[in-house]
């Protein structure tokens, strides 16, 4: 360390002791270690400087002028501090260094390069300190210099790994929500009759997460839909979700009954099962048939929270579909279909278990009572208005909600003719 | 955002330039608040200046800090503002009083440069290698940058030392931030603006500045119709820092007295 301020005067009065031969040898051992302290500031193994306040250079010590290979009368009284910097070290010196030196009184630890006489560049860590008079009133600057360059090229290794590790995770979230997207459908079709809307939040973006929706044609004015979460995160759920979706879409295509397609699933997943690694998910699968006045639903779930249906008069109650079993885990699984009318104005809620878990910061947990209840206030809203609500209900729970969350919403909207036929004007 | 000052004092809006915040101001810009409406602010990225309101896009040009500077007088609703804007911000000034000159009352332009590399015959001090060489030193600072700002940025707001940590952060802004604000400040070119300043304009040129040369001050008067060009007896490009007194004197005597009419 760079300490001669701190030499020998001080030394001599903490030593009053008493004792003159403790002090007399203390003194001797100190003077055969340094008894000169202008020799010691000259060689000390650090560079030493002391400008004004304008920076025009007062002093210096040998060090730093073996190091710059300058003559001290090429220095003192002739160069300021910032011209033995780069242009570069210039800029940084009047836009970072000078304004701090007259603000804090000190900078510590500044990287900067230093250009010597014959144009080599020495990379060096700056420490300076302002003294001052009497009154507080800045009178120059002391400025130590330390060589920095092993610890220059480490620091740059540093820097550039961590540059590579920044674009390597932003890489990772491009493939991430590359694939992420191409588990979800681009956009929800547009139905005649039918009001669609549709929420998805990755709880984080280097992973695909596991939760899961689609609507599609099934043919003849049919539509399925499904929305489900699969078991665990990142490769194997994207694998996994692929799976599922896949499956599910084909066998609505043989048989869109949602227990036959839920059974499919269940036996092509069982069929896809590993040792050591679970594959198992939960999911409701459905029918919407749209016709002049409503719009039915039928659909079957296994293991998955139960829909909530918003009636437009206010009533929230959930569409259970009892004793279905988690998808993928036991042969022979069973599953139960439910099925409801919609009138104009009514919407079906399908969601993930990232809402109803979503907690507040003391921890207490939203549930589906909590969700339940909260949805009253939504009720006589479209899919839309619905899904708004639902995404700042969850974003109220937990600012940054920590589990992926899906939110499908089918409504049956109200036309302008079911308005003037319920308001007893028949057309 | 600080304002302070009489509601019904003229406006006088103080901007930082690159590298530190509205503190470079603290030795000035008090001894105006007792008959000026005094408004302080931290270009985004710098000071509490929110991050997150940072985008690439936008800040690509000086013109998006001068946006920032019409959106601030368009909120606070000021009208015949003096705008003193510190080294690059004398150059968002003058952009931000080309695009809505009936706002702005007149310009200081503190250590003004139109462009830092030298291009022909202009000398503007600085050559391109320069120029990342600044970045370069960005970087070698960021690690330390890192270490010290994160808990203030990050922390968690009901810290009581916060307050302190973020006088320490002076000149410590966002590390990508100053990176891309540094690449705009120093390879900028707004020499053509110059002959479109229409309100009355005084450069403050320090008698030496590495940064913005005494021959570029003159540059920028020979160039601002009508303009005041004041040279400073400070050294260095942070007169606001270094020679406080002097440099609000020479604002002052250029803005007129109490009571009298307006420039």
């Amino acid at each position: 360390m760079c300490a001669a301020g701190t030499g020998l005067g001080d030394s001599e009065e903490s030593n009053e002791d008493g004792d003159p031969t403790v002090r007399d040898s203390r003194t001797v051992f100190s003077s055969l270690l340094e008894d000169d302290t202008e020799e010691l500031y000259d060689n000390a193994p650090c560079g030493y400087l002391s400008t004004l306040m304008d920076g025009e250079i007062a002093k210096v010590n040998d060090t730093l002028l073996g190091w710059l290979g300058i003559r001290r009368e090429e220095l003192v009284g002739v160069r300021r501090f910032a011209d033995l910097l780069t242009g570069g070290g210039k800029l940084y010196h009047e836009t970072h260094y000078a304004p701090m030196l007259r603000m804090h009184g000190q900078v510590r630890e500044l990287a900067l390069d230093l250009v010597a006489a014959d144009g080599r560049r020495l990379p060096v860590l700056v420490t300076a300190k302002v003294k001052t008079g009497q009154e507080g009133q800045p009178l120059l600057v002391r400025i130590t210099v330390f060589d920095a360059r092993e610890r220059r090229a480490y620091e740059r290794e540093l820097l550039a790994a961590k540059r590579k590790a920044e674009e390597e995770r932003a890489r990772l979230e491009r493939l991430t929500g590359t694939l992420q997207r191409t588990l979800l459908p681009d956009a929800l079709p547009v139905i005649d009759g039918v009001d669609l809307a549709a929420h998805y939040h990755v709880a984080s973006s280097d992973q695909v997460g596991g939760d899961f929706y689609d609507v599609f044609p099934l043919g003849g004015d049919r539509w399925g839909f499904f929305l489900g979460d699969v078991c665990g995160k990142g490769p194997e759920a994207a694998v996994l979700t692929s799976l599922t979706r896949y499956a599910l879409r084909a066998a609505a295509v043989n048989d869109a009954d949602p227990v036959a397609v839920l059974t499919t699933l269940n036996t092509v997943m069982l069929h896809q099962r590993r040792p050591g690694a679970p594959r198992f998910c939960t999911v409701i699968f459905g029918v919407l048939e749209p016709d002049r006045d409503g719009l039915t639903v039928t659909l079957a779930g296994g293991g998955h929270p139960p829909p909530l249906v918003l009636r437009r008069d206010g009533e929230v109650s959930p569409l259970p579909t009892p004793g279905g079993q988690l998808v993928g885990v036991l042969p022979g699984a069973r599953f139960t279909a439910a099925t409801t009318r919609l009138r104009p104005g009514d919407v079906l809620v399908l969601y993930t278990d990232g809402l109803t878990e979503a907690r507040r910061a003391d921890g207490t947990m939203l549930e589906e009572e909590g969700l339940a209840e909260a949805a009253v206030a939504m009720t006589g809203e479209n899919a839309d208005g619905v899904v708004g609500s639902l995404v700042r209900l969850l974003t109220d729970w937990s600012r940054s909600p920590s589990d992926d969350t899906a939110i499908l919403a089918i409504g049956n909207p109200v036309t302008a003719a079911a308005a003037l036929q319920e308001a007893g004007c028949s057309t | 955002m600080t304002v302070s000052g009489p509601a019904d004092g003229r406006p006088l809006v103080f901007a930082h330039g690159f590298g530190c915040d509205q503190n470079m101001w603290r030795m000035v810009a008090p001894a105006f608040a007792e008959d000026h409406r005094v408004v302080l602010f931290d270009h985004v990225g710098a000071g509490n200046a929110d991050p997150s309101a940072w985008r690439p896009e936008r800040y690509s040009s000086l013109a998006g800090y001068a946006a920032d500077v019409l959106e601030i007088l368009d909120e606070l609703d000021l009208r015949d503002v003096v705008f003193v804007g510190h080294s690059v911000s004398a150059m968002i000034g003058v952009l931000a009083a080309n695009s809505d000159p009936a706002r702005f009352g007149a310009l200081v332009l503190v250590g003004p440069s139109p462009r830092y590399v030298d291009d022909g015959d202009y000398r503007g001090g600085f050559s391109d290698v320069d120029i990342e060489d600044l970045l370069d030193s960005l970087d070698s600072n960021y690690l330390g940058w890192s270490a010290t700002m994160a808990p203030a940025i990050m922390g968690n707001p009901d810290r009581p030392e916060l307050g302190q940590e973020l006088t320490e952060s002076f000149c410590r802004t966002d590390p990508d931030i100053a990176r891309h604000f540094a690449r705009v400040t120093f390879l900028s070119d707004n020499r053509d603006d110059l002959p479109r300043v229409s309100v009355p304009t005084l450069v403050l040129q320090c008698r030496e500045d590495v940064i913005a040369a005494r021959a570029v001050g003159e540059y920028v008067h020979r160039n601002i119709p009508g303009s005041e060009l004041v040279v400073l007896d400070a050294t260095g490009h942070c007169p606001n820092l270094s020679a406080p007194e002097e440099t609000t004197a020479a604002i002052r005597a250029f803005l007129p007295g109490p009571g009298s009419s307006l420039p």
